[in-house]
């Protein structure tokens, strides 16, 4: 990290630096302080890192260099705008924001500029009709992929059949929080299990009363959505109370090194739904390694290097580089444009030899994204955390999710926000 | 007994050991409050200040290496050593203690005799200045709190509550360290005020400070004295919510908890802030239990404050406080 | 030498009691606001309206009615967040059952609405005082903002309980949602904070004003004169609320587009506006924008100067910015007590006699 000292602190500093146009720019929205920073930090590590990657290893993508500006938004929606603004002079080519609240934010605003949004895992889950939210993309999974796996996972433990079972979520009181409520008592009309919420308010320090209650009403498997602290206390009252960790199932936002080592091994067992490989043994971290970490360029101390949160960053990083190569590809243009970089994005196919090609074979499921799917295939599988190893690994590949109900709730959801903002379908 | 019945028992117990939590964080405001008149906004993240210090120490990282790093792009991050926990906690208490030296020298013997407000806000700008500082200090992520404290379901409340009325109660292990330090700390503290001299000097300040100046006592001493009580209180409370969550931004927000104790239970005074905070405890946990699930639940934030603004419209000074009195 | 009284002479009490007495201030006040009103809006881009000028104009109103029950009243509230939300809310369902409607009227009603909510929340202060008081008011907060977040009525039954602004116009012009020009967005938060501050300014410069800084500075001495406690605190929580109320519906349509009750309007939000009148002023129109200014503009010049410029870590940058804010608050402090308003008095004060001090 180099310090270019500038003497003159004026007024005019207000003022942001001038586009530099040569580069392949993605602004990291990160926050590294405030009350999310333990997910916060490595995921922003990770992001850096594999764009660095791409620049020292191959020159950046189809020859043009890739430009990372970091912007601390602390998870805050306003200092999320500001970021947004500041950065988008910089000629931003797609933003990846990593917090819901800033996501609803920078929908309308970003498609009316132009900018796609990249939202892996997180965000407005209905986005995934690419029909109704042009400029939006979540692919390969969203919440309410993610619930249904879960309770694919419950299935498969139970033979298929549900009947007469108790499954609690207990949530996050919040936009996030919400989100998989919706899917979760469809399928529980489907499949016959009695489901019921337990909300967690910010920041869920003080759990205790949530986790009697769980204990009075013995429910048979705890859903589990939360970020921040709410995760590690969570963990840690299950142990208490002696929940049985494997039927204690959180989402991939909940399911991070992080969130377990505080409980020790009580935390063994616990199970969190990805969609993503876990762990470092992967060629690409080996890159990661020998041209980012050694040669001094990583974003953080090294010490992340394979972690799940970090993992993602990684992830969402490639999906991106890989969707501007696709729109340079397209367009027959190495400086792509925001709105060439949204084409990309949306004719983006990923291919497990092209996986393989790029040191994460079995990373990731293999998909297509379309005009009208932008949700992508919506596989998720289940990672179990190993406390004497200290490790998460997953247990069970990627799996498909309960389309049919998912997609009637996509499509409501969807159409509101159509009818309420007056949106034409884009597909054709 | 009835099922119902027992849960409730369950609860209540619950909410009286959370209870001692939360009166814990409050006695630092009751402290600094009553010796000063000052009501540190600043006690939330001195416990989180406390709490990273100890675990730095302990895990020996070395202070400010992310700043070390950036400006002369080393690559130094731990000291070779690991803390015994007890050492790491007698240098932390005293890193309070000189965090109470600073403090008093160069904010509050700067503004003696402004009003209240004025105090107020200055620990405000104290509050914003250390919480950047902690996290340059120690840096932002998430750390791991382990002093040796026992976690976990108590088996002997278990299997003797099992026995007695075939529902096994919970209690944590840590609620239950939690309560018998609480309790040993106002043991200290009340002999300390009682029968030390400075103990003495603390209360004659806390009764009149321009009475207790004219017979010679060091006003300055005694706002060093309380300001490194109420650290220590802080790491003791950082300590205690850490165990559960680990040490993070999060744990600063421990203050919210505290503010509808104080209400309750009186400002001036620390046997309100312990009855305070069983009352909140409880309180809470048990409508959360009975009404929450009526109302959907999630309903501690809110309620902890509506129990005490009730209490306040009927007593307006708090439980213990003293009686407002006004002349014109 | 040219900031003084003399020469000007005052023949009527009308003129005597002018906001402002010396003719360079009042000249920079007219120039001020053509400024404002007639350059600025030429030249602003979409960074500086929504990371500058629109925080800051928002912030302001809010600053401006918390100073009135606080600052003018004496009533320490941190309720702002919650009253904050129920201004958004209210605008929000508002919006959109009544899309003919202009959506000045509906910014104007939704602090009505919260008006007759603050009134409701402030009926303890009848009997609590003091910090007393401030931790009561945070049992609105609480509440209020649980509530948006439990009855799904508020947000319309959307699946995450988010509330979207939408694409509203005033006289043809678009100021909410995405299609917004930075100068309309500019505009109409300029012509709310200028209309606001005029009115605060004479409401508290009133009989009203007199009476609310009666019950501040005693309110048995008060009322033995003849003011009605019950009144004049219902006022202010009144006017206070409507003011809030309305920077929280401008806060939501124009400037963020979207919100949340818990992440837009938490307890964070309340304290960062009590912060800004402690830190601009209390009793001071001038305080409030001080104020609002430093909370909102503070941070970003120094997070400009420090990643933009230096090129540190955002991280490190990130935690200096607090240093430095809670380093200045201290300094601003000891150096004058009693806020950036005070500041500028005395420096006004100083200038009437520069430079001939004797």
């Amino acid at each position: 990290m180099t310090f270019k000292r500038v003497a003159a602190a004026s007024v005019a500093a207000l003022m942001v630096a001038s586009p530099v146009m040569a580069d392949l720019v993605f602004p990291s929205l990160s926050y590294r302080t405030g009350p999310f920073a333990a997910g916060g930090i490595p995921y922003a590590d990770g992001f850096a890192d594999y764009m660095t990657l791409l620049n020292e290893r191959d020159g950046g993508v189809g020859g043009v260099k890739l430009q990372v500006p970091e912007c601390e938004t602390a998870y805050n929606t306003e200092k999320g705008v500001e970021c947004y603004e500041a950065t988008k002079g910089e000629g931003a080519l797609a933003y990846n924001p990593l917090s819901t609240g800033i996501t609803y934010q920078l929908i309308p605003k970003a498609t009316a500029d132009d900018i796609p949004l990249y939202t892996p895992g997180y965000g407005r889950t209905s986005a995934a009709n690419g029909n109704v939210f042009s400029h939006v993309f979540n692919f390969p999974a969203n919440y309410w992929n993610g619930a249904s796996a879960a309770v694919n996972h419950l299935l498969d433990l139970n033979g298929g059949d549900l009947k007469g079972k108790k499954v609690i979520l207990l949530h996050f009181n919040g936009a996030y929080g919400k989100e998989p409520i919706p899917t979760l008592t469809a399928l529980g009309e489907k499949h016959g299990f009695e489901f019921s919420t337990i909300p967690v308010d910010y920041p869920g320090q003080e759990q205790k009363s949530q986790w009697l209650q769980i204990r009075r009403e013995k429910p048979d498997y705890v859903l589990f959505w939360g970020w921040g602290v709410m995760n590690q206390v969570a963990v840690q009252e299950a142990a208490n109370i002696r929940f049985p960790m494997e039927n204690f199932i959180g989402v991939w936002w909940s399911g991070a090194e992080h969130d377990v080592e505080p409980a020790g091994a009580a935390a063994n067992g616990y199970k969190a739904v990805a969609f993503h490989g876990v762990g470092h043994d992967y060629p690409v971290f080996d890159d990661i390694n020998k041209y980012v970490v050694d040669a001094g360029k990583a974003a953080g101390d090294g010490s992340n290097v394979g972690t799940v949160i970090y993992n993602r960053g990684v992830y969402a990083a490639m999906m991106l580089a890989e969707a501007a190569k696709k729109a340079q590809e397209i367009h027959g243009v190495k400086d792509i444009t925001s709105g060439q970089m949204r084409d990309g994005l949306e004719q983006l196919e990923i291919t497990n030899a092209r996986m393989a090609e790029l040191g994460m074979e079995g990373f990731g499921p293999e998909f297509k994204v379309s005009c009208a799917n932008h949700g992508g295939p919506g596989t998720a599988a289940i990672s179990q955390w190993d406390a004497t190893a200290g490790k998460w690994s997953l247990i069970s590949d990627f799996g498909p999710s309960d389309m049919d109900v998912i997609q009637p709730l996509i499509t409501a959801d969807s159409e509101a926000y159509a009818a309420e903002n007056k949106i034409e379908p884009q597909c054709k | 007994m009835s099922e119902q019945l027992l849960f409730a028992a369950e609860v209540t117990l619950n909410g009286l050991m959370a209870g001692v939590l939360y009166a814990l964080v409050a006695l630092g405001f009751v402290l600094i409050f009553k010796a000063s008149g000052i009501f540190n906004y600043a006690q939330g993240v001195m416990a989180l200040f406390a709490a990273m210090t100890l675990v730095g120490v302990q895990q020996g990282q070395i202070p400010f290496s992310h700043l070390i790093n950036a400006i002369f792009g080393t690559e130094i991050h731990h000291f070779p050593w690991h803390v015994p926990s007890i050492i790491a906690i007698i240098a932390a208490a005293g890193v309070m203690v000189g965090f109470a030296w600073i403090v008093e020298r160069y904010i509050l013997k700067h503004l003696v005799g402004q009003p209240d407000i004025i105090l107020f806000m200055a620990t405000i700008g104290l509050a914003y200045f250390m919480e950047g500082f902690g996290d340059l200090m120690w840096g932002s992520e998430l750390k791991t709190l382990d002093v040796g404290l026992p976690q976990g379901l108590n088996e002997t409340v278990l299997d003797a509550t099992d026995k007695l009325f075939g529902y096994g109660f919970f209690l944590d292990n840590l609620d239950i360290v939690a309560t018998l330090i609480a309790a040993l700390l106002v043991a200290a503290l009340t002999i300390f005020s009682q029968y030390s001299k400075q103990g003495r000097a603390l209360r004659a300040v806390a009764d009149d400070h321009s009475a207790a100046l004219s017979v010679g006592i060091s006003l300055r001493f005694i706002w060093v004295l309380v300001w490194s009580i109420a650290g220590f209180v802080a790491l003791v409370a950082g300590i205690m919510w850490g165990a559960k969550s680990g040490v993070q931004f999060s744990l600063s927000l421990i203050a919210l908890k505290a503010l509808p104790v104080l209400m309750l239970g009186g400002f001036t005074s620390i046997p309100g802030a312990i009855i305070g905070g069983l009352i909140i405890g409880v309180g809470e946990q048990l409508f959360e239990f009975a009404i929450g699930p009526l109302i959907g639940g999630a309903t501690q934030n809110w309620f902890a404050y509506v129990l005490a603004l009730i209490f306040l419209v009927f007593r307006p000074q708090g439980l213990f406080g003293e009686k407002i009195i006004e002349r014109v | 030498m040219f900031y003084r009284e003399a020469g000007d002479f005052k023949t009527s009490y009308k003129d005597d009691n002018q906001t402002f007495p010396i003719r360079l201030d009042r000249a920079g006040y007219w120039v001020a606001l053509a400024v404002a009103f007639l350059i600025i809006p030429f030249f602003v881009n979409d960074y500086w309206v929504n990371a500058v000028f629109a925080p800051f104009f928002i912030y302001a109103i809010a600053a401006l009615g918390l100073n009135i029950l606080t600052g003018y009243a004496g009533q320490v509230s941190l309720g702002t967040g919650g009253f904050m939300a129920v201004g958004a809310y209210a605008c929000y369902k508002l919006m959109v059952a009544f899309p003919e409607v202009s959506i000045v009227f509906h910014v104007l009603i939704a602090g009505g609405i919260t008006a007759v909510v603050g009134v409701a929340f402030g009926l303890p202060s009848l009997r609590i005082k003091g910090f007393y008081l401030a931790v009561a008011t945070l049992a609105s907060q609480f509440f209020l903002v649980w509530l948006f977040n439990k009855v799904p009525w508020f947000y319309n039954y959307s699946a995450s309980g988010q509330i979207n602004a939408p694409e509203r116009s005033v006289l043809g012009v678009i100021v909410t949602g995405p299609n917004t020009d930075a100068w309309a967005k500019y505009l109409i938060c300029l012509v709310f904070l200028v209309g606001l501050a005029w009115v605060a300014r004479n409401l508290t410069r009133g009989m009203m004003g007199r009476k609310w800084m009666g019950i501040r500075d005693m309110d048995i001495a008060a009322e033995i004169i003849g003011v009605n406690p019950l009144m004049a605190k219902m006022t202010a929580f009144a006017a206070s609320s409507f003011f809030v109320g309305v920077a929280g519906a401008l806060f939501f349509s124009v400037y963020l587009g979207a919100a949340e009750a818990g992440e837009s309007f938490g307890i964070t939000k309340s304290f960062l506006i009590l912060f800004m009148i402690i830190i601009g002023g209390l009793g001071s129109i001038f305080g409030s924008f001080a104020g609002a200014a430093f909370m909102v503009l503070m941070p970003v010049l120094l997070k400009n100067v420090l990643v933009g410029m230096m090129g540190w870590p955002t991280d490190l940058a990130a935690h200096l910015e607090f240093m430095i804010v809670g380093g200045l608050i201290v300094f601003f402090l000891i150096v004058e007590p009693h806020g950036l308003a005070q500041l500028w008095r005395l420096t006004k004060d100083k200038l009437r006699l520069w430079p001939f001090p004797h």
